[in-house]
């Protein structure tokens, strides 16, 4: 592979809009949020988990945060389906729901994912990834189904009075399990698979800024995800994405709310494996 | 040759002057005595002081009795012979009934064997030359007394394991109970002290059948005063049970504690008493906590229901009997204190479901399961996704690292 000179500079290009970096910054500080005033009900039987509840106000009051942070959620949930459909009906673009630029799995994910594990195994090369990769796309539509059904059941449980009316009781006994057991998958998937998937494996490590810059270098387009880089030589629309290299304040801005998000993940994640290596 | 004490030898000089002329001990009066016994500094042969305040005496309750009602073996002034020492049998002459209910108290049977650590009449009723009757609010044994004089040796952890008293702070827990401060902050009279439980003259071991505070006579103790709630309780599957003689029945102490009862509305007696009820309902307990009721009380908050809001709590019964508050004829009633809105589908909600439970939950019994699957399934794969990645990633830096030193 062809070595950058280091003397030419880098080119930029612009992998996220705006829009969706903002949704994912509201996704993270709600997530975060849930979690914190969450988990401490899912892990009640620990020994510190009265005290963390009472350090953050008390019951009431992670019940109440709980709440905001849930409709927070939501609005990021119902602010993402109007954005995809704003796309694809519209502005009409093509390949929302099918191609390279499109969430849905591909049939080329599931190849790419094979040789990946070949390329785990040394026995291939790295797959020449295109602008969504398989892992990507499980992470969205894990946080996808996520949100639809653990706000389903929350909302079940949050207005039981009115569900009462038209369902049975017992659905609100699965609504308990599935809202926790699914937000625990959830939890433990994003501060565990999705934060070393996208930000501390070695090629990324410490942290992927693009999801705060919405900017990616030209080397890390060709070397990261050839099959786009091809793809967009070739259309000859490497211009159109093209812009300025990110601003160090941008990127001092990405840090620290990237850096805070990953510490309180890891914390979490760290309490609730302390509190079921304690449990008797 | 026998050495003559000087204080006798005063005493046997001095009694001439005041001597009357007494001879036999039914001529002898209380101003006969208090010649003497009033003297300011009045002392016997060892130095022990032997001065009557007769002032105190005659404002006690014993103040119109003469002084050989007790001191039946003085017969003449001067003492032919030193006076005995005057105990509860003395007492006895007229108070035969009490001091034979005390002999076979506790207290007695402890004096009998010889230690001066047990009551005896004037550790409770104070100096024996000034009783004062139990209702005189300068009386030892007052209502609002009584505690600090049964404190005196009740509140001493030494002196309880000396005689392997079980409780060795009795004093200091009543006193912070509820009983205990109804008595020293309201000053009601009505308010249990020791011997509303215990009895007075009467107190015996916990374990002695005939004590009040047997474990078969609690009920019918606490209910002297707590006559609705023991009403409640007997007519309840506990009170039931325990009438039937099932020794592992709870009765009032068992969710109550003895000296250190306390408000029922503080929150740290509210979440205690789940786990009160749970030691007995271990797997009610158990799938208690595992429903939104039960995590939060298990998270120390209160603002969610606990057994007795669904159950009782004195007048518990069976669900399967139709007195039940959560009988499901009553269950709707039952919901409804907290959630208004309840109707009979909102009752179908199970506050003990059991996931591990497949034949009552079968529903919940397979999501649960599936969630598992799903968890364990899904950390697995990406359990390993990520670890063999992150070992080819480290293995890929290490083989290029080289490779960029030679570029």
């Amino acid at each position: 592979m062809k070595q950058r000179d280091p003397n030419v500079p880098q080119r930029y290009y612009l992998r996220v809009d705006l829009f969706p970096r903002l949704l994912h910054g509201l996704l993270m500080a709600s997530f975060l949020g849930l979690a914190a005033t969450g988990l401490p009900l899912k892990f009640s039987w620990a020994p510190r988990a009265g005290e963390l509840t009472t350090a953050m106000g008390g019951f009431v009051a992670i019940l109440f945060f709980h709440k905001v942070f849930a409709f927070l959620l939501t609005l990021c949930f119902l602010l993402h389906l109007g954005y995809v459909l704003n796309l694809a009906l519209v502005r009409g673009e093509s390949g929302v729901f099918w191609g390279p630029n499109s969430m849905l799995p591909q049939p080329k994910d599931l190849l790419d994912m094979f040789r990946h594990m070949q390329w785990f195994f040394g026995i291939g090369p790295k797959p020449r990834f295109d602008r969504l990769t398989y892992w990507e796309k499980f992470d969205y539509w894990a946080v996808f189904w996520g949100m639809a059904i653990i706000g389903t059941s929350g909302y079940m449980m949050w207005f039981s009075s009115f569900f009462g009316q038209f369902i049975p009781g017992w659905l609100f006994n699965i609504a308990l399990v599935i809202h926790s057991e699914e937000a625990l998958l959830a939890v433990w998937f994003i501060f565990a698979i999705h934060f070393f998937n996208s930000h501390l494996r070695p090629e990324k490590f410490p942290m992927d800024l693009v999801i705060f810059t919405g900017r990616v270098s030209e080397e890390e387009l060709r070397t990261e995800r050839p099959e786009e880089y091809a793809r967009l030589v070739r259309g000859d629309r490497l211009q159109e994405i093209e812009t300025d290299p990110p601003p160090l304040w941008l990127k001092n801005f990405g840090r620290i709310i990237g850096y805070s998000a990953i510490t309180t993940g890891f914390v979490l994640f760290g309490l609730t494996l302390l509190a079921l290596l304690g449990r008797k | 040759m026998v050495r003559v004490p000087r204080r006798l030898a005063t005493l046997v000089v001095l009694l001439p002057l005041f001597a009357s002329g007494a001879t036999a001990a039914e001529e002898l009066s209380n101003e006969s005595c208090l010649a003497c016994h009033a003297i300011e500094g009045f002392a016997g042969p060892s130095g022990r002081a032997l001065v009557v305040e007769a002032e105190a005496f005659d404002a006690s309750v014993h103040g119109a009795l003469p002084c050989t009602s007790c001191h039946a073996d003085v017969i003449a002034i001067p003492h032919e012979e030193k006076p005995k020492h005057v105990g509860p049998m003395a007492c006895s002459a007229c108070h035969g009934d009490v001091v034979a209910t005390y002999l076979k108290s506790i207290h007695g049977q402890a004096t009998a064997t010889g230690t001066t650590d047990a009551a005896t009449c004037t550790s409770c009723h104070g100096t024996a030359h000034a009783i004062k009757k139990a209702t005189d609010p300068a009386s030892p044994v007052y209502p609002l007394t009584l505690p600090r004089t049964c404190g005196v040796c009740h509140g001493d952890p030494e002196l309880a394991m000396r005689h392997g008293i079980p409780v060795v702070n009795a004093y200091q827990l009543y006193m912070d109970s509820i009983h205990g401060r109804a008595l020293t902050k309201s000053g009601l009279l009505v308010a249990a002290n020791c011997s509303s439980c215990h009895g007075f003259h009467d107190v015996r071991r916990g374990s002695d059948p005939e004590s009040r505070v047997h474990r078969a006579n609690i009920p019918s103790t606490c209910g002297t005063c707590h006559a609705g709630v023991a009403g409640a309780y007997s007519e309840g599957v506990h009170g039931q049970a325990f009438t039937k003689g099932n020794r592992h029945a709870p009765i009032c102490i068992d969710c109550h504690t003895t000296h250190q009862i306390a408000r029922v509305d503080t929150d740290p007696w509210k979440l205690q008493i789940v786990s009160e009820c749970g030691s007995c309902h271990r797997e009610s307990l158990r799938t208690y906590r595992d429903t939104f009721h039960g995590q939060v009380t298990a998270l120390g908050f209160t603002p969610v229901a606990r057994c007795s809001d669904c159950h009782g709590s004195h007048r518990v019964f069976a669900a399967s009997d139709s007195r039940s508050s959560v009988a499901p004829e009553h269950l709707i009633a039952t919901c409804q204190k907290c959630h208004p809105r309840a109707n009979e589908n909102f009752v179908q909600f199970s506050p003990h479901a059991d996931p591990e439970n497949r034949e009552k939950n079968p529903f919940l019994y397979f999501v649960t399961l599936s969630m598992n699957f799903l968890i364990v399934g899904v950390f697995v794969f990406f359990g390993l996704h990520t670890a063999l990645w992150l070992a080819r990633s480290l293995l890929e830096r290490q083989s290029s690292a080289p490779k960029r030193d030679q570029g």
